[in-house]
């Protein structure tokens, strides 16, 4: 296994994690301000995708499709907790799972009816395309370098508004007493829409991003949904930090452990079932690491309930 | 007999007449669609056992139907290509006997249900149903990426298994099996719940401190019925695959733990004959709204929403007039 390659492949797993973090910090929030589990985070992650590959392909521009996918995810966001989300936040976890799993239902399908089955393609825009050459000879696509800096704006972004400002102030106070901060006379309802309008514009924008490495198709959006599951399970539920922390450490762990495995595998086993064994536990590593955490540290990281 | 006992008793004798009435028309698709109910009935009565009586949550059941999905196409496909399954340390051949392989299926369910069980339950609340569901999803890759067994593509078997005494492939004879299942299932859950164990465990729901206090442990009483859960579901998986011939990860994807949770919901939570309704239902709306549309699950989405929103009773709440407790 050569230097270059190794690197080649932390990087890619940097690139999964910060777009991983981009889910997982809005379904961490969602849940520690509102106590609202939303398996349909994935539909706003697949919403923000689609937005972007539609504007883009009507206009040609990426900027604007960035734009769009924030706008479209914020709006989808606020008019689903208006409609449905805030009548569930009193209500039971199951009811929570079947609401959100229903809205699932309804976005996969409704964007299929809108756009067909067929993927869609959202172009990397000319000026990101092409790979650029790193200190030490590695070429490396410029585009997902780009991914990895916006993802870690964002983050410090994120941390900014929350620690900050007068928004991330009244965040905090709904986490930590939601009764009091009302009695204060902040509106929570127009809070809670705020809230769950940023982690959908996040989760938009990640859509977007990644879209454009892979294709945009209906569904696209769970299996990033369930990963963002085991980065708040592994970070805490509630803590944006341990969502940071949580999700480099999985998108580390599925890349390195896909090209490492095998390989590890290979140097006491025959080749043919060094490749399958070694990539079906690469398959599993992350949800072995997440057993890992569990079992030393019930409630995660960071967490602390 | 109250109005909610008249009503499972003829949602009960619902599958058995209208597989007869199939029979009498010459109809085996419509047998085929109440096995299907009858089976998929089966998972929601096991996973009740976990969601209705111990209020788990878990989102990963698709793993145990699954696990007994391949249980029956990893003994079958043995079978059926007369190649041992192991040979070292002993000789252990495939088989296409249907209760050799029910009782592979519940046995595999079960420890696999033990061992996640075992994890999952060390947390509680919004922690367990992410668990439970990365756990499923994790068997759920490990079926794709493992070649053996077919990966992606999953295992066709060729002629469906035997039961001694029976020809499983009249549909009204592999119709008579699943519903005794299911039969033998209802009953075993009426009395699990009735039993001291169904009693403490559903305490454990209501209150965990108290059962602690008295000297029980509700880690212990939610493994058990975590393990009885995936142990029934795992069963009526293997049937789901005998009924169509074939596994595929898909039975294990969240997407069929989703719809198993669904069966429950729609028929009633909390109710011993919930996931009959529930599943008869989906079938049925699977088949008349399927046929209007193909996009047919924007009208199951809403009409779930209106359920969990409005009408928490379910299907057999809205008839029978008065909801359960809940607590």
């Amino acid at each position: 296994m050569s230097v270059i390659l190794l690197i080649e492949q932390v990087l890619n797993g940097l690139q999964s994690g910060v777009m991983l973090f981009l889910m997982a910090a809005g379904l961490t929030l969602i849940f520690g301000v509102m106590g609202l589990i939303n398996l349909a985070h994935g539909s706003l992650y697949m919403v923000g995708a689609f937005a972007a590959a539609a504007v883009a392909g009507a206009t040609g521009s990426f900027v604007l499709a960035l734009i769009a996918s924030l706008v479209a995810a914020a709006a989808a966001g606020a008019v689903v907790e208006l409609t449905v989300i805030r009548r569930l936040y009193d209500r039971d976890h199951l009811d929570q799972v079947l609401a959100t799993f229903a809205l699932i239902l309804i976005f996969s399908e409704g964007t299929r009816w809108l756009f067909g089955s067929f993927p869609l393609f959202l172009d990397i825009p000319d000026a990101l395309a092409g790979p650029v050459m790193l200190p030490g000879g590695i070429q490396y696509p410029l585009y997902r370098l780009v991914i990895i800096g916006v993802g870690l704006l964002v983050a410090i972004g994120l941390f900014q508004l929350i620690a900050r400002t007068r928004i991330g102030i009244r965040i905090r106070a709904g986490e930590s007493d939601r009764e009091m901060i009302a009695a204060l006379g902040v509106d929570i309802s127009k809070l809670y829409t705020i809230v769950f309008a940023l982690g959908a514009a996040l989760a938009g924008l990640a859509g977007a991003l990644v879209g454009a490495i892979q294709s945009v198709q209906v569904g696209m959006g769970e299996p990033v949904l369930i990963l963002a599951f085991v980065v708040i399970v592994i970070g805490g539920i509630g803590s944006i930090k341990g969502a940071l922390v949580g999700a480099l450490l999985v998108g580390l762990t599925d890349t390195l452990g896909g090209v490492l495995l095998p390989g590890f595998f290979a140097t006491f086993m025959e080749a043919s079932a060094a490749t399958a064994l070694g990539s079906s536990l690469a398959s599993m590593s992350i949800y072995i690491l997440m057993a890992g955490v569990l079992i030393f540290r019930p409630t995660g990281l960071y967490g602390s309930r | 007999m109250s109005r909610a006992g008249l009503i499972n008793l003829a949602l009960f004798a619902m599958l058995p007449l209208t597989a007869g009435a199939a029979l009498m028309l010459d109809e085996p698709f419509i047998i085929t669609l109440a096995t299907k109910v009858a089976i998929l009935a089966l998972a929601g009565v096991g996973l009740n056992i976990a969601l209705g009586l111990g209020g788990l949550v878990s989102l990963g059941h698709a793993a145990f139907f699954g696990i007994g999905g391949y249980a029956m196409g990893i003994l079958a496909s043995h079978a059926q290509s007369f190649t041992p399954l192991m040979q070292a340390p002993f000789l252990i051949e495939g088989t296409k006997s249907m209760p050799v392989i029910w009782l592979v299926a519940v046995i595999a369910g079960a420890l696999a249900a033990l061992a996640i069980g075992a994890l999952s339950l060390r947390t509680t609340g919004v922690y367990f149903i992410m668990i439970t569901l990365a756990f499923g999803q994790m068997l759920y890759y490990f079926a794709i990426s493992w070649p053996a067994y077919g990966g992606e593509d999953g295992l066709s078997i060729w002629v469906r298994n035997g039961f001694p005494g029976l020809n499983t492939l009249d549909p009204i004879q592999f119709f008579a099996i699943a519903f005794v299942l299911l039969a033998l299932a209802l009953w075993g859950a009426g009395r699990l719940a009735a039993s001291p164990f169904g009693l403490a465990l559903q305490a454990a729901r209501q209150n965990a401190e108290r059962v602690e206090t008295v000297g029980l442990s509700p880690y212990r009483l939610r493994l058990v019925a975590f393990v009885i859960s995936g142990a029934v579901t795992a069963l009526a998986g293997a049937l789901f695959a005998d009924l169509n011939r074939f596994v595929s990860p898909t039975m294990l994807s969240w997407q069929m733990s989703g719809e198993i949770m669904i069966f429950i919901i729609l028929g009633g939570v909390g109710r011993l004959y919930g996931p009959v309704a529930g599943a008869a239902l989906f079938i049925l709306l699977e088949h008349v709204l399927g046929g209007l549309s193909d996009f047919w699950h924007v009208y199951l989405g809403l009409l779930l929403l209106l359920v969990v929103l409005f009408a928490r009773g379910g299907l057999i709440g809205a008839l029978a007039g008065r909801e359960v407790a809940h607590d």
